[in-house]
């Protein structure tokens, strides 16, 4: 399997809440976060520790703004997610206002 | 369920136990081996290894630049690794500047770099640490008695995967003619943790 992100993708951590064991912790769900570089191949913790097979895959290591996940706050949280967490997350408006006034001559 | 880190690890350590038992049964591995590896481990697990590596960093700028571009591969040049015989884990440091400031935390359990800086204080452990320091690390710091300049921005490391980190802090002022070891000895574990200045 390819990485599917790069760094500079935004992207989307899962809003699953798995009965079972997880490496995705609540605070980051449903957030959306910048990819800050890759970090290896990891077999996923969630079908590890139920004994499933766990072909290794991508993580990420993901910066998250303090305001999107808690709603206030001007720090940043940078946290490992395994590809499975992520899904790519479309731009809000006012960065895409941002890019294309930058792609202006 | 990621708040309940006890409860995945618990059968897992059962099989842990239940492999030892067969290796030692079946004479594959002398009981007495595998405390001594893990004592040696843990003699060698100290902060003194971390602020060696400060130290260093501080006194060579070439050092720097390659501790911070791949940390696990700068490591050897001290003696030094993230395995100490046990897993060998992907190393980050991070480096505070005068507008940056960084603090680590596991929110999920207590994921640490051991090699480094030795067992872990009890209070990183502690929920109110990992629960709060990725929502107010200002406040985290001021309770450390540490008041950041609310200039510098705040970045918070979870090392709750694959990944370990540890803080490069800045260097105090006045120690220009301060030879390694005198620089090693200022730097403390809760500098390299980030919840102290050095």
């Amino acid at each position: 399997m390819n990485e599917r992100f790069r760094p500079g993708d935004r992207v989307r951590a899962s809003r699953t809440d798995p009965a079972h064991h997880t490496r995705i912790p609540r605070y980051v769900r449903g957030a959306v976060g910048t990819v800050v570089a890759p970090e290896g191949r990891h077999p996923l913790p969630d079908l590890r520790s139920r004994g499933l097979p766990a072909e290794p895959e991508p993580v990420y290591g993901v910066r998250f703004a303090a305001r999107e996940l808690f709603g206030a706050g001007d720090h940043t949280v940078t946290i490992s997610l395994w590809e499975s967490y992520l899904e790519a997350a479309a731009l809000t408006e006012a960065e895409h206002e941002a890019e294309h006034r930058a792609e202006q001559p | 369920m990621s708040g309940d880190h006890d409860g995945a690890a618990a059968p897992l350590a059962a099989r842990v136990r239940h492999l030892e038992e067969l290796l030692e049964r079946r004479g594959l591995v002398d009981p007495r081996e595998l405390d001594r590896m893990l004592a040696a481990f843990l003699a060698r697990a100290t902060p003194a290894n971390g602020a060696r590596l400060v130290a260093r960093a501080w006194r060579d700028e070439a050092f720097r630049a390659r501790l911070l571009a791949d940390a696990n591969a700068a490591l050897p040049e001290l003696g030094l690794s993230m395995g100490g015989g046990l897993q060998d884990q992907r190393l980050t440091v991070v480096e505070n500047t005068k507008d940056r400031h960084n603090v680590i935390v596991c929110t999920l359990c207590s994921c640490y770099p051991l090699a480094l800086l030795g067992p872990s204080p009890t209070w990183y452990k502690s929920e109110a640490y990992r629960s709060r320091v990725v929502r107010d690390p200002r406040a985290v710091l001021r309770e450390f008695g540490f008041e950041l300049d609310p200039g510098v921005q705040v970045s918070v490391w979870d090392a709750s995967a694959e990944s370990r980190y540890m803080v490069l802090p800045r260097r105090p002022a006045g120690t220009e003619d301060a030879d390694e070891q005198e620089l090693a000895a200022q730097v403390t574990r809760n500098g390299l943790i980030g919840v102290a200045p050095v």
